[in-house]
This record gives C-alpha cells, structure tokens and sequence, in this order.
C-alpha cells in the first residue's frame, strides 16, 4: 500500500475529482485530518490478502432483472418541480464546454 | 390513555376497544412534541395539520371496521426517508427546501397500513454521523441528560422515542446508527439484515452496508413493523426474495438452550469499565433465562472498523455525486464539513493509482471479516456485544477529531460489513445513562433475535423507564 | 513516407427494448415532449435504485454472439464515476472488467468486447438573456445502450465505413436496434493513428480520438481529414505516440476538420467500482446456448442464400434484407405463390423483390396475396377448364360481396383480390387475365 501523503497541493485536484470546492480553512485542515484517517486505515497492510476474493456485496443474489414492460413515468411538472431554474419543459444549467 | 406508557401493541388494543381515538393519540403526542422538541430538537419538519386530518379519517376507518395492521398508529421517520410532498432534507442544507415526487417503499407500506406521519426527524447530515451533532439544522439532545448526545446518525427518531414524542420511529443503519442511538436513549433498536427491507426511496448513504429498520419502546413493537416493512421489492435489486414469516408467532417461545456467543474482540482495551459490567450483568440474566454462554472470537475484528472507512466513504462519494444542484437542492457548495471529508476521503481511495490498495484491498478485508461470522454461527446461535464502548458523551467531546468520533463505531460496523442482523436492547443505566447491549444473529436470524430480545425485556423491564 | 493507418472503432447502439435500461419508463423517447419520460431513477432522484431490463442483456448476448463473441458466464455492472449535467446520478453503471462479451471477430475485424450500459440525457445548447446555457432533456437518460469496441485492425476509412454499415445491416437484421444513425441511435468514436516507415524505421503517431460524427459520411470525412492532419503533423513535429499522450478531437462538419478538444488527455480517472445496487450476472451453459439459438440468420448468410435460392443479383439480395420485414414478406410471398401450384420461374422474382424492397412498400400494411402481376405463366400451362373457372369466379363472388360492393362502387383495383381469390381456389391453374375478365364480366352483369 502507497504511504499516503495528502498535501494541500493534491487536495485541489482531488476536490476537482471529487466536485467539490474546499473553504480555504478546509483545504488547511484536510490534509491533516484525511491523512490520519488514511494512516489508520492503512492498517490493513498487516494482513496478507493475496489468495483472497473480495467481496462487493453480501446477498448472495444473483440474476435479479426486471421484464421489458413499460409503465409509468412522472409528468414533466414533477420532474421540474424542485429545480432552480428551468425553462419550459427543460432543466437550465449554465454552458458547459464539450465532454 | 398514559401516553407515557404506550406501545403500538397497546395502542392499537386501545384504538380497538375505543379506550381513546387516534386524533386523541396525535393530539397526545404533539403535545408532548410542543413541551419538549424545542430543547431536544428532535424532529426537522413536523406535520400537525396533517397528521389531525390523518387521524380523524383514521377514526372513521376504524369505526366502519376497517383492519389494517396499524391504522391510526402515529410514526416519525429519519429525514432520509422520502416521504412524497414533505420536506425531506436528509438534514442537510443542500435539500433544505427539497419537496419528493414518490415515496419511499417503507413509507409507502408504512402509509398503506395505516400509519400517521407525525414528521420528519433530525439526523446527522446524509447520516453522516455517530452522536447527532452534526445535522445542518441544529443538533439533537439526548433526553436521559440534555449535555449528553443522543447518538447517531438517527438522532431525532430515538430521541423521539425515548421522551414519547412519537410511538416509534423509522432510521438507518450503516454502521451503527440504528443500534447506537437506540443503546445511547434506551429503546430498542433493529437493524435487519442487508436486503431484507427495501431501500427504494431512502437516501442512500453506502449501498453495500444501508440497512433500514426502526426504533421503538420494546420488542414485541420492533417485531410487529418488521413484519410490515420487510419483503422484496421489485424496485430495489437488492432485496431478498426470502420469505417474510410473522415475527411475533414465535416471540415468547422459550429461549433455553440457545447458544450465545460472546466474542472475546469486543471486550477488549476501548471498552469503558462500567460499560463492560453492565453487558456482563445482562449475561447473566441471560444465563437466568437458560441460554448458554460460551466465549468465541472474531479474529478480524480489529480491522473492521478501516475496512468500513474505505469502503463507505467510496461508496458515499458516488451517491453524492447526483447532487449538483441541477434538478434539484442547492448545489454541491451546501454540504458541510462531514460530507466533504467522506467525498475527498472515498474519492481518494477510489482513484486510480489507489484503488488496489485500498478499495480492493478492504473489500478482500471484509471477505475475511465475512467469513469470521460464517464460522461462528456454525458453534453459536447469536452472540451478544456493547454497542458502544462508552457511555453517551458530552455534547463537543468528539467533534474536533473525526478519528475520534468514527471509533465510536468500533462494535457496530461488523454487523454492517458482514449484512447479518442486530438488534440493540436497553441493557441499564449507569449515572443515570442508557447502556444498551446489541444481539447479533446470522442472516435472516430476526425472529431469533426478538425471541432472545422480548425474554430478557420482560425480565428486566427496562423499557418502562422514562427520562425525567 | 509510407505509412500504414490504423483504426478502432467505439460504437454505441441503443437497444430497442420497450422500458429503459434500469427503469419502466418507456424507451420510445424520440420525439416526444422533453422530460416526459423520466422517473425517479433515470432522473437520478434522491433514493432512486437501478433494476436491469432482462431483454437488454439477452439483445447484448446475442449480439456478441452474432459476433462471434465469447460470453462470459459471470458478469457484472460497475459505476463509472464523472460529472457532467447529463448525468443525473455523477456516475452512469457500465461494465468495466467483466462486459458480457468479449474477444470476437466480424468481418475479418477483432471485437474486443461487447458490454451493457446506460445512455445519458441530451443537452442543447442555447442563448437566453445574452447568457450561453445548456437545456437537458432526460428523457434518454437511461436508455438501454450497448458498447462494441474492435481492435484497431481496420486499415481504411473505406473499410471502416463499410465495417459500420454492416454492423447496423447486423443489428437491424437482429431485431436489437434501429440504429438510425441520424437519430442518434448509432454512435461512432474512430480513434485513429498511423505507422509511418522513414528512412527504413517504423514510426507510429499518437493516437487521436474523434469525436461528434454523426453519420457514415462524417465518419468517412473526419477519418480521412485525420489521417492527412498525422502525416502532415508528423512530418512537421516527428511527434510520436507515448502512453498518455493520446488526444481527443471533435468532427467540426462546419470547417471540415478535426478540431482538438482536450490540451493533454487527462486520462479521466471514471474510478471504478462494482455497482452495488445490482446483483451480478451468472448464465449458465444451457441458458447461453438457449440464446444463441434465438440468434436468427445473419445478413452475411441470408444475402448469399438468397442469391443462390430465388436468383437474385446481389444488389437485389442486400436491398431486400436491409429489414427483417421486407426479406420475410418476400419469402412469405413466395411461399404463398407455392402453395397456389406456381414454381419459381412462374413468379416475376426480381421484380417481385425490387417491388418490397422499394420504396413503395409499405412496411406496416405489407402486400395482402401475392400480386398476380408478379405471376407469370406460360398461357399453356393454365389447365383448366372453363366452366370450372367460371364455377370458382361465382363462388369468389359469392364469398367476397363487400369487395363487389366496393368494385361497384367504383374502386376498381379491388378487383385484384378476387383475381388472387381465384388463383388460391385454382391453385394457379388459371390464367389471372382471363380470370379478371370473367370475374369483370360477372359484377357487371350482377
């Protein structure tokens, strides 16, 4: 396991993975305190995993589909109703630059 | 009617009998609301003038014989419960003004048996918490001692609870925040086994470990919601297609015999002292009802709990990201501190370069932790732990180290890891404060763990006790 | 400078299932009103669970099959996190490591995997109060959308073209899609570079990308526009492909040229991770088995089998099996003529083929009988005799008064079904001709 160092610079470009933006105090305190958390953690180091499956879910459950039938969707005023800005029928965002 | 010492059970008996009417329980229960919600904060909407319409047609059905299973019954549900035209906010000032289209499954079942929405109750933000401290919209109290916190992430619904402000209410449990609230306020708590109740509608915290369950006053109530809110749900995969049985058939069968197992790992350094007396006490009353105790061992349990911080904070950071603010809430800008440390720290141990190290490598980790409980329950019937390894901590103690305040969760995260069921049952007081002991049983094992749960209720009859 | 080129393709098809891929809401979305078909989940709502439509991983199966794909009996969806405000949810569920297909081959090309995943919402770009927006509309958000990707084996852009025609002559013969190009229904991201041989060395360009094609002729244009732009760049910069130095450029249809969009590819790291809402996917041998026998004939198959069984051209063969409809209703047709007594050379073949898989045609309403003007018959072979024709004519007449009716009416061309009637009653043994006339002769009088 990488030893992790997590430094004010590499906090801005995870804040940008992750969608968010940091207070200037955050970007501060983060480092420390996820640091330490990823210490902790890192714990797991100890243990010798290698011939081991991991698990992603705890059911069991396997093959759980749906039929291809259609049914019912919102109306449009539902879908828009808690929107901050909408026009007509559309959802309004900002101008996004191209995938 | 002693609101005081009503449970569902007793209500509905009530209700039948027409001993007092259903408006008079709303009425009852918003009473106390008024007394008491302004210091504890328990609740973040309240809905009076509904709920009193509810009620009165409630009164009608019951009076032209009508039968549902909890027809008149007042509830509250955590505020991440989607409830369709109520403020629904997750407590968090992203949602603030957030109003569903749909409800969720539970509520929907919940509703169609007849349930009355007392309100929405407070919670840390996106249950992103283990004290109740850290909700957008004011922390809770716990009742048992105002300085004290209630436990978390479902702080309101068992603050709720325990000072009779609602009958019952729903919560959620990722890593503990059913079971520890419930054992910080003195009610019962249950956490059912991954994928035995739906959750479809409920704001999702970590997919993989979400269980969704309910804090009441006994046993014999937490078994009776169970039977209404479990099945498979053809809205979430996830849900199992076993066969939901009836939960309070077999409550007061005798318990002699049964095979407790107490894990040697949970009674470890951690473990305040008279918390540890306390659970040994309630070992023996259990030993008084006949079962047999005997010592086994978790041997992984010392890495549950950074197994659990990989994987939930991964998980967390994806369930977040829908909100952008867009289609609805405030935008991404609105989450508080909590949420931003989960979204960094699982966006961290998702990215690339990373991923094998520490995603991977827990998920590997929680294999092991799995197996741990697939061995045990091959000697043992169920096992019995602390739920928390301190009594209700002052209100502050834990905020300024996150580290800190995720250990609370030490004991509790297991159950989480592994999808098996637990239930979290007063256990007695120390200076006056909740101690609560958590039953924990393999999957699908509810019916056992009520049966262990009522016997020693009853013996015990902690559940009688009030706050002051 | 000699050079080689080399091309991949990523193609995304959407599925013609009748619900969305993790939800009920119905795929049919083209067209309608913005966000009307859009529920809880496709919008990503707080709460909202994915379920996964069965058809879509039984069409994708059999695709890969009609690939010659190998199946992978355990298989699972994995969230492939990013934002972007088409995505409701931050993450669309894909597949990563275990797609439902992998390692085929069509047309002499190597597939690398066929895999499941969900398509996103669509946004227009626009100006309102001097200010530029986006307005999204989720009413694809969600539809079923497969994911085939080749091995860069394709050395041309004609070859290239050619390879994508075939692939929606493929899908569409399958029944899986529509795969209308100009409806957004097929996508195609080529991604492009060359081997250049200078002074007897191999030298390889970084790869690029491309982005924004919208139908086959821009797939053709940007792919030749690009190999140009390589060998000039490369003539200029000596710039050679490096891990991480690969570029993503957009088909400008405007100026005609590929424009670059990313400064370096920042490879997006999507961060991976098994889909949790969504048990995975176990087939087992006989259920793989049982879907392969659904695959119905390929086109590559059908085309020649026509040829050799009806003599038809090539051209004629491909026309008319451009849909499952048309190529049916032909054989449907012929078979009919069969059963009236008519062999093959009796029936106009080629124009009875060029007729279905004309224009004319209409898909919906298709051809009532057989047309008795694709029968043709030698005037000797019609056997029987006369009174016997007049006998059916009378009984045709009695069976069918409301298309009499309507004869007398005016409509005049309804007499070729009766012209048919008699032709299935005589099994063929009467000329059409002779029979319209009698029949003609008959209403008249009647």
């Amino acid at each position: 396991m990488k030893s992790s160092k997590l430094t004010e610079k590499n906090i801005k470009h995870l804040s940008k993975l992750a969608g968010l933006k940091l207070t200037k105090a955050e970007l501060s305190k983060f480092p420390k305190q996820l640091s330490e958390i990823l210490t902790y953690v890192e714990s797991l180091n100890k243990l010798d995993t290698k011939k081991i499956e991991p698990t992603a879910q705890v059911t069991g459950l396997e093959n759980i589909t749906r039929e291809d039938k259609s049914g019912k969707s919102l109306t449009a005023d539902e879908v828009l109703s808690n929107a901050k800005k909408k026009d007509k029928n559309f959802f309004v965002t900002k101008a996004i630059l191209e995938k | 009617m002693n609101i005081d010492q009503l449970t569902i059970v007793k209500a509905k008996e009530g209700l039948k009998k027409k001993e007092f009417s259903s408006l008079e329980l709303v009425e009852g229960y918003f009473k106390n609301i008024k007394k008491k919600n302004s210091q504890l904060n328990a609740f973040i909407t309240l809905c009076e003038k509904e709920a009193l319409l509810e009620a009165k047609k409630a009164d009608k059905l019951i009076s032209e014989g009508v039968k549902k299973s909890l027809l008149g019954i007042p509830m509250a549900f955590k505020d991440n419960f989607l409830t369709r035209g109520i403020k629904t906010t997750a407590a968090s000032k992203v949602l603030q003004n957030y109003i569903p289209v749909y409800d969720a499954t539970v509520v929907d079942k919940l509703k169609k048996a007849g349930v009355i929405i007392l309100g929405k109750t407070n919670m840390d933000a996106w249950a992103h918490g283990s004290s109740g401290e850290a909700s957008d919209f004011g922390l809770t109290r716990n009742p048992y001692d105002r300085n004290k916190v209630p436990g978390g992430s479902s702080s309101g619904s068992a603050t709720a609870v325990a000072s009779r402000m609602a009958l019952a209410a729903t919560g959620t449990d990722t890593g503990g925040s059913i079971r520890q609230p419930a054992s910080f306020c003195n009610v019962v708590g249950l956490k059912p086994t991954y994928g035995r109740v739906s959750r479809y509608g409920i704001i999702a915290m970590a997919s993989s470990l979400d269980a969704i369950g309910h804090l009441t006053k006994t046993v014999a109530d937490s078994a009776l919601l169970l039977g209404i809110t479990a099945g498979q749900d053809k809205f979430d995969a996830t849900t199992s297609p076993s066969p939901v049985g009836d939960y309070l058939k077999n409550i007061k069968k005798s318990v002699k015999n049964i095979k407790i197992g107490v894990p040697k790992e949970y009674f470890r350094e951690g473990l305040e002292q008279n918390v540890k007396s306390k659970i040994k006490a309630a070992l023996k009353e259990f030993e008084k009802l006949g079962v047999k105790v005997e010592e086994v061992s978790l041997p992984h349990t010392e890495y549950a709990l950074a197994v659990y911080y990989i994987i939930q904070p991964a998980e967390v950071s994806s369930n977040l990201a829908r909100y952008d603010g867009i289609r609805y809430g405030l935008g991404r800008k609105m989450f508080a501190g909590e949420a931003k440390r989960r979204i960094m720290l699982g966006t961290f141990t998702l990215s690339s370069g990373y991923w094998e190290a520490y995603y991977l490598k827990a998920m590997q980790v929680r294999t092991l932790i799995k197996q741990d409980f697939d061995k045990v329950f091959k000697k043992v019937d169920a096992l019995i732990t602390p739920v928390s390894p301190t009594l209700p901590f002052k209100i502050g103690e834990k905020t300024a180290d996150p580290l800190k305040m995720y250990l609370s969760d030490i004991y509790t995260v297991t159950a989480n890891l592994a999808g098996i069921p637990g239930i979290s049952i007063p256990a007695g007081f120390v200076n006056n404060l909740p101690v609560g002991m958590q039953i924990l049983g393999p999957h699908f094992s509810e019916d056992l763990l009520f049966r262990l749960a009522y016997h020693y209720e009853q013996q015990t009859g902690l559940y009688k006790k009030k706050p002051v | 400078m000699e050079f080689k080129v080399f091309i991949g393709l990523e193609i995304h098809i959407e599925l013609k299932t009748k619900a969305k891929m993790f939800c009920r809401c119905a795929a049919d979305y083209f067209g309608h009103e913005p966000n009307t078909h859009v529920c809880p989940v496709c919008l990503g709502l707080p709460g909202a669970l994915p379920v996964p439509n069965k058809k879509a991983i039984e069409l994708t199966i059999m695709v890969g099959q009609a690939l010659n794909c190998q199946i992978n009996s355990f298989s699972k969806f994995d969230r492939k996190n990013y934002f972007y405000p088409d995505l409701p949810k931050g993450y669309q569920i894909s597949q990563y490591d275990l797609p439902l297909c992998q390692k085929g081959e069509f047309e002499g090309i190597k597939i690398t995997r066929v895999h499941l995943e969900e398509d996103t919402g669509k946004l227009i770009h626009e100006i309102a109060n001097n200010q530029k927006v986006s307005l999204i509309d989720f009413n694809r958000s969600g539809i079923p959308l497969m994911e085939i990707v080749t091995e860069p084996d394709l050395r041309s852009t004609t070859q290239a073209k050619d390879f994508l025609k075939k692939l929606q002559q493929l899908v569409r013969c399958l029944g899986v899609a529509d795969a209308d190009m100009e409806k957004g229904q097929m996508r195609c991201e080529p991604t492009v570079n060359l081997e250049i041989v200078k002074n007897k060395r191999k030298y390889y360009t970084p790869l690029v990308e491309i982005k924004n094609i919208n139908s086959f002729r821009f797939a053709e244009k940007a792919i030749e526009y690009e190999i140009k732009r390589q060998l000039e760049e490369f003539e200029k910069t000596g710039l050679e492909k490096q891990a991480g130095n690969k570029t993503t450029r957009g088909w400008d249809e405007k100026r005609q040229k590929t424009v670059l969009q990313r400064e370096k590819e920042e490879a997006a790291d999507y961060r991976y991770f098994p889909e949790p809402d969504i048990p995975p996917i176990r087939l087992t041998d006989s259920q793989i088995k049982a879907l392969k026998s659904k695959v119905p004939e390929l086109p590559g198959v059908k085309i020649i089998r026509f040829m050799n069984q009806y003599g038809l051209s090539r051209e004629a063969a491909i026309n008319l099996i451009r849909t499952n409809i048309r190529a049916d209703e032909f054989e449907k047709k012929i078979n009919e003529a069969k059963k009236y007594g008519l062999s093959l050379q009796e029936i106009k073949i080629n124009e009875l083929a060029s007729w279905i898989g004309g224009k004319k045609f209409n898909q919906k309403k298709k051809l009532k009988e057989i047309p008795v003007i694709f029968i043709v018959r030698a005037k000797k072979d019609y056997k029987l005799p006369k009174e016997k024709v007049i006998k059916t004519v009378n009984l045709v007449i009695d069976n069918n008064q409301k298309i009499v009716e309507e004869i007398k009416k005016g409509k005049e061309t309804a007499i070729e079904f009766l012209v048919g009637q008699v032709m299935k009653e005589t099994k063929g043994q009467v000329d059409p001709n002779h029979a319209r006339s009698i029949l003609r002769e008959k209403i008249k009088s009647a």
